[in-house]
């Protein structure tokens, strides 16, 4: 039984292991500036707690069939632990875990804690049951009010939004329902949410962020690769949390500006 | 001090029931309410594990009609979701390892006649009865059961009109989580009184086994959390029906404004964790407990480090208080404090880790004999260490942006609270079930009821890993409306035969369990030759546990292959041995 053990916890260990080694599912390719930081710290969290993961039960597989009995009671050692050794295994643990985390948190830091760049291109993103929205200010530079007495999710768009016309801010917003950003420029979200919470997901750029009715949530990210990239909602809004989807376009800054001002010039 | 817990257990004890609704329906006797609270938990893990079932078939075949369900619309896999989780969690990890084995066996492991307070006992039990009629209740009412999840997040828990489900059904669901926490605060009670002045003579607290410790610290934790969610459930029983706005600020359901304002939809989040965290506890450190004091039975050695793993389970304890914000880090929280709470997060590995080094240094040199109850133990610590190392990715925020709501999620939480939890229930079935029904359970069965459950485990648990990492989100019932999904479906394949698999291994398990009590092998007294004082007496116990006399406790509950002594076992209550060195 012993050796049975062993082997199936061994087995399933390597397996476990081959498959995470292999890549043969792994995170998406990376395209935004923050990638490169988050998949290495990914990485180095990922070899220590291996290397921790296969050694307990390695251990754990050789102990169980080393330890086996058999038939002799003197070989039991008699011993109810040893303080050096808990001190040790104490201090290394603590070690380890604290100083992953610490070596981490610059990254958070910069991607949480600084605002977004002044130059930064500021989008709106509207989470409602289940569509995401985009809004962009215009040349104003200024988003218009909204109110939600004059929301119609059915109309979609503005009417969506609650877009208050007579707002001069409003004139010359640009709703979209496809998120259009210009590669290598810092990206201003402002997530809000009108129903329920929804989560902001786009793999690939490593990004993630609820959105919250009754807050403006500001983050920012900057894409580092021309593409379109999918945008899922990553918590329960409701029964169709599932095809609440969008697509984002990382495009060239001539192409922005030039889908930019073509939707500005259908506002006027 | 001996005289006046002598007097208090004298003040306690009660007489033999004779009828059989005094005896087995109503009754006082903990031994016959943690049988109740066993057989309850055993029914809502069949019904929890059906619907996981059904959540597999759906997720692969979505066009299938259900078993029991018929045509399936969007809304019923978030229904099978919500209900799942909520029955899992409360109703099996709560109330077996708690409510089951530590009402039977804390009392008789510290040599008392029953528990503080008997009645308070057997209302706690059909307290939490009534929670879980409550709950299945809501299947059956206009709407159906909620889809909020189990976390059930405001303002989609909160609001009705957001979605099916969340009208009555989604009431009788924070009723029927209400209820239980009343029944929990009332155990938690119990159990904290218990273990402080009922403990016989010589049973100091350094002299209790760790199933015992694990039962205290877990009733503690219970007291400080089942109230804050109590109470977290009556607020958003009032944002429901009364016009409150707790946790709703003013939003728009499909365009219309739904007269909620002011609220905050994160002080949910907040009060939930506060009790979700310490939850995740009150499920695993039962079965740490367990865990330790039967490697150490079957390996015929005593525990190694026995303080230092009391102090890891009070250390888990407290710093299990501080750490529910690691649920928060994409919530719109200040990311200020998620350098806090990863902090603290990453520190509850520091306990945890010497847990499973002392696990390790107990076999270690020692004599494993390999009974169902110890292969569980095994299997257990394998999962623990599975499903914690998982933990340190999750703790970090920066890597939670990525893996934050997606299947690398469920698939840590599972292995580690769930399974892992559940080897220390079946763990403990096997182990004490020969004391509770006076038979033994049938061991070829039990073998291959554990190389099911431990390899199908691993099959279904470690690809949601793989399938995280991908950027699986959780709770999709559909895999169709993302274009990188559809690359995943066959590892979603993978995971249900899987759990096909798993789910008939189980079936061997509730076969063994009957056919057992009625037509198993006579047990002795103290089968696993283990030390502590349930083996001392009769079995099943009598109604005062000890039969009239009450125990006297000399020695440690781990002292195995004492050199010089008669036998490779020492009882608590046999003449003391010298001090151990």
């Amino acid at each position: 039984m012993g050796l049975v053990l062993l082997a199936v916890i061994w087995l399933i260990t390597f397996i476990s292991t081959y498959f995470f080694i292999a890549k043969t599912w792994w995170l998406p390719v990376g395209a935004s500036a923050a990638a490169a930081g988050i998949d290495h710290h990914f990485t180095t969290t990922f070899i220590l707690m291996g290397i921790v993961f296969v050694a307990a039960q390695v251990a754990l597989g050789y102990l169980v069939w080393s330890f086996r009995d058999r038939g002799n009671p003197a070989k039991v050692s008699y011993s109810h632990g040893n303080t050096t050794l808990e001190i040790v295994w104490t201090v290394l643990t603590t070690i380890l875990f604290v100083g992953l985390n610490l070596t981490s948190s610059s990254i958070w830091a910069s991607e949480r804690f600084r605002p977004a760049a002044a130059d930064s291109v500021q989008v709106e993103v509207t989470g409602m049951q289940f569509a995401w929205y985009f809004r962009y200010p215009g040349p104003d530079g200024k988003f218009g009010a909204t109110n939600p007495e004059l929301e119609d999710a059915s109309a979609g768009g503005e009417a969506a939004l609650g877009l208050d016309t007579k707002d001069p801010a409003s004139k010359d917003d640009v709703v979209s329902g496809v998120m259009v950003v210009p590669v290598n420029r810092e990206i201003e979200v402002i997530l809000r949410a009108h129903d329920v919470i929804h989560s902001f997901f786009i793999p690939q750029m490593r990004f993630k962020q609820d959105a919250v009715p009754g807050l403006a949530i500001h983050m920012h990210f900057t894409p580092i690769q021309t593409g379109e990239y999918e945008i899922l909602c990553a918590e329960l809004c409701g029964l169709g949390h599932y095809k609440m989807h969008g697509i984002v376009r990382v495009v060239t800054p001539e192409e922005f500006d030039k889908w930019l001002a073509a939707r500005e010039a259908e506002k006027l | 001090m001996s005289t006046h817990e002598s007097a208090v257990q004298a003040a306690h004890a009660h007489g033999a029931p004779q009828g059989f609704i005094r005896k087995w329906v109503f009754s006082l006797d903990h031994k016959v309410i943690g049988l109740q609270y066993y057989f309850l938990a055993l029914v809502a893990v069949f019904v929890g594990m059906f619907l996981s079932l059904l959540m597999r078939i759906h997720l692969i075949w979505p066009t299938v009609a259900l078993p029991l369900l018929g045509d399936i619309k969007p809304e019923t896999y978030l229904t099978l979701v919500t209900m799942h989780g909520t029955i899992m969690v409360f109703f099996v990890l709560t109330t077996a390892p708690q409510g089951g084995f530590g009402n039977y066996f804390l009392p008789i492991q510290i040599g008392a006649p029953d528990m503080a307070f008997p009645v308070l006992n057997m209302l706690s039990f059909w307290t939490t009865l009534v929670g879980f009629i409550v709950m299945i209740a809501a299947f059956f009412v206009a709407g159906g059961a909620p889809l909020h999840g189990w976390t059930g997040y405001a303002p989609l828990s909160a609001v009705q009109s957001t979605g099916p489900g969340e009208g009555l059904g989604a009431d009788l669901w924070i009723i029927s989580i209400a209820i239980f926490c009343i029944g929990a605060l009332m155990g938690a009670l119990n159990f904290i009184t218990t273990t402080l002045d009922m403990r016989a003579k010589g049973m100091t607290m350094m002299r209790m086994p760790l199933t015992v410790w694990a039962w205290f610290v877990t009733a503690i934790l219970g007291l400080l959390a089942f109230g804050v969610l109590l109470s977290a459930g009556i607020l958003l029983l009032m944002d429901r029906n009364l016009g409150t706005s707790f946790y709703v600020p003013l939003i728009t359901v499909n365009g219309q404004l739904t007269g909620h304002k002011g609220g905050s939809p994160l002080l949910w989040q907040h009060l939930f964790w506060f009790f979700g965290h310490p939850e995740v506890y009150i499920a695993i450190l039962p079965a740490m407990g367990l865990a330790s004091q039967l490697l150490s039975v079957f390996s015929r050695k005593p525990i190694f480090g026995y303080k230092a793993m009391v102090y890891a389970i009070l250390g888990i304890g407290f710093l299990g208080f501080m750490v529910w914000g690691h649920h928060m880090f994409m919530s719109g929280m200040s990311p200020y404090t998620a350098f806090a709470f990863s902090i603290m997060t990453m520190g509850i590995g520091v306990p945890s880790a010497i847990k499973t080094f002392n696990w390790l240094g107990t076999i270690w040199g020692g004599r494993i004999r390999f009974d169902s109850p110890m292969l569980f133990a095994i299997g257990f610590v394998s999962l623990f260490v599975s499903g914690g190392i998982s933990g340190p990715f999750l703790a970090q925020p920066v890597l939670d942006i990525q893996l934050h709501d997606t299947y690398f999620v469920p698939g840590h939480f599972h292995l580690i609270m769930g399974v892992a939890s559940i080897f220390g229930i079946f763990a403990a079935t096997y182990y004490w079930f020969p004391k509770m029904f006076g038979r033994m359970m049938n061991e070829s069965l039990a073998r291959w009821h554990f190389w099911f459950s431990f390899i199908g485990t691993y099959a279904i648990f470690m690809p949601m890993h793989y399938l995280g990492m991908a950027g699986m989100p959780r709770r999709y019932s559909q895999m169709t409306e993302v274009g990188y999904l559809l690359d995943l479906i066959p590892l979603q394949k993978f995971i249900t035969y899987a759990a096909f698999i798993t789910i008939a291994g189980q079936l061997i398990f509730l076969v063994n369990l009957f056919w057992s009590m009625f037509k198993g092998k006579k047990a002795v007294d103290n089968p696993w030759e283990a030390t502590t004082l349930e083996w001392t007496t009769a079995t099943p116990p009598p109604h005062d546990n000890f039969g009239g006399h009450t125990p006297v406790v000399h020695n440690g509950p781990y002292e195995y292959g004492v050199p010089g002594a008669p036998r490779d076992y020492v009882m608590q209550t046999d003449p003391e041995i010298e001090p151990a060195h």
